[in-house]
């Protein structure tokens, strides 16, 4: 190739750069072989603790729960991991149907009409919630409730942040742990552009009085929700919501130290032109033949610009593949018991809690699904350390996150644990002083 | 080469339905919540398989032939990364553990964090954006916070004309007016960027090479121009794969770059994503980046919230972990020689196609290019022609077609980005069966692709009439709407 281009070496390639912003090679280590390689990132992550050694209740919107192999086999398809963004629809088709697939099965779990193929996470679709409500209503205020994840409430901040948007916070009720109706209506007014509140929230609660609270709204409503519970908890779109979003890690994507996750983002029809993120569409081909592509992309950066309706181009189109085929793999019967049994065990677990001298579970009176508040008597830094000392990780604790809760902290529970990991909980926290 | 992809008339998962949906057992979930019914087909697991496998055949990935997109550094994705990223030692681990069981996690990213500290020569280095996109937003939030931090408010942001659609979305998002200056030889005008540039000015958001594939060589005097005017450097890092050991964002004097994991450092794109956006700062700013940041306290690494001038976050965690997984263990692998013998490669395989091709399509503006090079189809017009039909017509010979109609400032351009892992065989049949398609004639061409899965899909329907689920098919079905069958 040097001779064709008529020069000696590749040296004369990057003589355009000048002398002044020259370096010369960098000060990384040589390169090795794939072997020393593969032995170095290992012995690395190697001092990880995964849960076949440290059986985990973490929970806090992500869920650590089986995934089948088929789902990994299919995820591990090459023409789908690397290809790019299907910007070339009839060399694309089998990815533009797997992510049409994917925005069906959101939009039935959601009870909404169309969804996008995915933002990077929760946190990021509500801040593109937030965004989006504001594009729809004009309002500058955003009303969110407080029993969310601290992270989702900073990231919100970062993206409201552009538009000057004013995050305001209506309370939890203390008994109940779901949504302060009374507050929800004071701080609601003529510049709330939407409203934010999770089901389940924060603390794994059901919010009930979903129709009351869409009474309240006058304006856009957002709803955040594990998808999981979606199987057997009324959609979001049958309660009035124009957004539904979430965290779709759960479907078949391992935790992965928190990403890659998927922002589940579905809206109702009347929205589909202020969302965000890319859409695919159901068409034909030239000869009359049932096609997919990628469609409304007047919205994107690509071609809108500054005008977009979001900066987002690269997404997380392959973990909503690895969800699509989870869910087909589990089957709507599938989904629905899974969901059943993660509730029921998350039920069975905090009464067995409960039943302990040192402890309260659930803290708050309402139904939940697979995580709930552990109340201690103790400082719960304190109870954390023995559990790990007996080989086992608790929940997350809230006293830094919810100080006026005491010590409180949250248990997840899913199909990973087996008898024996939560008879090993129960029986740890009990021997606790 | 010729070229026939797969074709299945594979149905949706939903038109396999049965419509069936089993009771809740009693007094599980809340009466007003309970959820009656759930249309989602169940499928045996082998019929699920069938349907990917059969889907996957009808798309094209790196692995199946040449990707030249330009801009988006379509290299091979190596495939031990990908058994790394899947042990359960990287994807079981739970971003809440406590420290001292993520211990190797810490580690890894505070390594990788230096790499790329080193190879972008910038002082610190966030990893927390999920994409390239995601890193902008995140640069301009800092470059935002470090002048509040002083005092200033600064209301605009510049873009060249040649930029990525994504630095102008990003700017807006940010909250910031964008004000693009126009190019001058393909390169940036200095005196349109001088006169752009006030007190008004938060910074300038620059990729070098640009989307040209061209170098600034008055990157110093740009830098300067910006920095008297107390504006900051953008580097947009989606070129990062042309400039390896030979220069660097930090060396230029750029304030901040983000990196796009997914392309310079070999990340999967996954048809559209995951991807990942670290951010670089030099010194100044780094006291704003996100929370929580990774400190080395001897052995130990900590995650560290206790950043009182942070921007706070842009992502749920840490980021896309499970690319810096494959990320880290990449530039181990390639080390620092090898990462500079892969720009070497990528330039010299760029400006290969780049002769070959520029003796049957126009190439405006200079010569010399990095690791990419933009072609004019302008010409084909007399015939009737477009970008768009060479674009398709290059899917019947097996080749992924390059990127097409952008950068703007070209007409009817065909943007080619080759990369380092192509072989001289692979560029030289991508270059024939260019040479074979200038020759057919315009109806073979217009008609294109006639080998792929299905022929050219009508995109202006799909706009006109969205259906973009199974619900709104359903519906529109009954309403007896127009097509699709």
């Amino acid at each position: 190739m040097l001779d064709a281009l008529g020069i000696a070496s590749v040296d004369e390639l990057f003589k355009d750069i000048p002398e002044s912003v020259r370096i010369n090679g960098l000060t990384l280590p040589a390169g090795i072989s794939e072997a020393e390689a593969v032995a170095k990132v290992r012995k690395v992550l190697g001092a990880n603790k995964t849960p076949e050694k440290l059986p985990s209740f973490l929970g806090a919107g992500i869920y650590d729960h089986f995934i089948p192999a088929a789902v990994r086999a299919i995820q591990s398809r090459s023409e789908f991991y690397t290809s790019y963004t299907p910007y070339q629809p009839e060399i694309s088709q089998g990815v533009l149907q797997a992510l049409f697939e994917y925005q069906s099965m959101m939009c039935e779990l959601t009870g909404m009409d169309a969804a996008n193929t995915s933002m990077y996470d929760w946190a990021t679709a509500l801040g593109e919630a937030a965004l989006m409500a504001h594009r729809i209503h004009g309002g500058k205020e955003f009303v969110v409730g407080r029993a969310m994840g601290r992270e989702r409430l900073q990231v919100l901040r970062s993206y409201a942040s552009g538009v000057g948007l004013k995050i305001k916070m209506v309370e939890f009720d203390a008994n109940t742990g779901q949504l302060d109706l009374d507050m929800l209506k004071s701080q609601v007014g003529p510049d709330t552009c939407g409203v934010y509140f999770e089901n389940p929230n924060f603390f794994g609660v059901f919010e009930e009085k979903v129709d009351e609270i869409r009474s309240l709204v006058p304006s856009v409503l957002v709803v955040g929700a594990n998808p999981l519970s979606l199987a057997i908890t009324k959609p979001p779109g049958e309660y009035g919501a124009d957004i539904v979003i979430g965290e779709g890690q759960g479907l078949g994507n391992p935790p992965s130290y928190g990403g890659p996750l998927l922002g589940v983002f579905a809206v109702k029809k009347e929205h589909i032109r202020a969302m965000p993120g890319r859409i695919i569409g159901m068409t034909n081909d030239a000869k009359g033949k049932r096609a997919f592509c990628m469609t409304l992309q007047t919205r994107e950066q690509h071609i809108r610009r500054q005008k977009a309706t979001s900066n987002i181009c690269t997404n997380e189109a392959l973990v909503s593949i690895a969800s699509t085929a989870y869910i087909a793999v589990l089957g709507g019967s599938g989904l629905r018991k899974l969901a059943v049994e993660n509730m029921t065990a998350a039920r069975d677990l905090a009464r067995n809690i409960n039943h302990l001298r040192r402890f309260k579970a659930p803290m708050f009176k309402s139904a939940h699904f697979n995580e709930f508040t552990v109340r201690s008597k103790i400082p719960y830094s304190r109870v954390h350390r023995e559990l790990l000392r007996r080989g086992l990780h608790g929940g997350l604790s809230l006293e830094d996150r919810f100080p006026e809760l005491g010590h409180v902290a949250l248990f997840a529970t899913t199909d990973v644990h087996g008898e024996n990991e939560r008879e090993r909980i129960i029986k740890a926290l009990g021997a606790i002083e | 080469m010729k070229y026939r992809q797969a074709y299945f008339d594979e149905p949706l998962l939903f038109e396999k339905f049965d419509g069936e949906t089993e009771p809740l057992p009693e007094g599980l979930v809340p009466k007003a919540l309970e959820r009656k019914s759930l249309e989602l087909p169940n499928i045996p697991e082998n019929d699920v398989v069938r349907h990917f496998v059969r889907l996957s055949e009808m798309s094209f990935g790196i692995d199946t032939g040449f990707y030249p997109l330009g801009s988006c550094t379509m290299k091979y994705n190596p495939k031990f990364t990908e058994e790394l990223a899947a042990l359960p030692e990287a994807s079981r681990i739970h971003p809440c553990q406590d420290e001292s069981t993520v211990q190797g996690a810490l580690r890894l990213m505070y390594e990788l964090q230096q790499m790329l500290r080193s190879i972008a020569g910038m002082d610190a280095v966030t990893l927390q954006p999920a994409a390239g996109a995601a890193g902008e937003f995140t640069g301009l939030l800092l470059a935002k916070a470090y002048h509040e931090d002083r005092g200033e408010q600064r209301t605009q942001v510049i873009v060249p004309d040649t930029a990525h659609g994504t630095n102008f979305a990003s700017a807006a998002m940010a909250g910031y007016e964008v004000v693009e200056i126009p190019s001058k030889e393909g390169l940036v005008d200095l005196d349109a960027l001088k006169t752009a540039l006030n007190s008004k000015t938060l910074a300038f958001m620059l990729t070098n090479p640009n989307t040209l594939g061209i170098f600034e060589p008055e990157i110093l005097e740009i830098a300067d121009t910006v920095h008297d005017s107390g504006a900051l450097l953008y580097y947009d890092g989606a070129n990062l794969n042309a400039i390896m050991g030979k220069t660097s964002p930090g060396r230029m004097n750029f304030d901040i770059v983000h990196f796009n994991l997914h392309k310079t450092f070999a990340t999967p794109h996954g048809g559209g994503g995951p991807g990942a956006g670290p951010v670089g700062v030099k010194e100044p700013l780094e006291s704003y980046l996100p929370v929580p940041v990774i400190r080395q306290d001897g052995n130990e690494f900590k995650l560290d919230y206790d950043k009182p001038k942070t921007i706070g976050k842009v992502h749920s965690w840490y980021g896309n972990f499970g690319m810096f997984v494959r990320a880290y263990a990449y530039i181990l692998r390639m080390g620092g020689d090898g990462l500079t013998k892969a720009s070497e490669r990528a330039v010299l395989n760029a400006n290969y196609l780049r002769f070959r091709l520029q003796k049957v399509l126009d190439l405006p503006y200079q010569e010399l290019r990095k690791h990419e090079f933009v072609l004019s189809c302008a010409r084909l017009k007399e015939r009737g022609l477009r970008a768009a039909d060479v674009a398709k017509r290059l899917m019947d010979f097996g080749f992924h077609p390059p990127t097409v109609y952008f950068p703007h400032l070209v007409d009817e351009a065909l943007m080619i980005e080759p990369t380092e892992t192509e072989s001289k065989e692979t560029l030289d049949s991508f270059a024939d069966a260019i040479d074979v398609i200038l020759t057919e004639s315009p109806d073979v061409l217009k008609s294109a692709p006639h080998n792929t899965a299905v022929s050219r899909v009508d995109e202006v329907l799909a706009a006109r009439n969205p259906i973009l689920s199974w619900r709104m098919w359903q519906e529109q079905k009954k309403a007896g709407g127009e097509k699709p069958q």
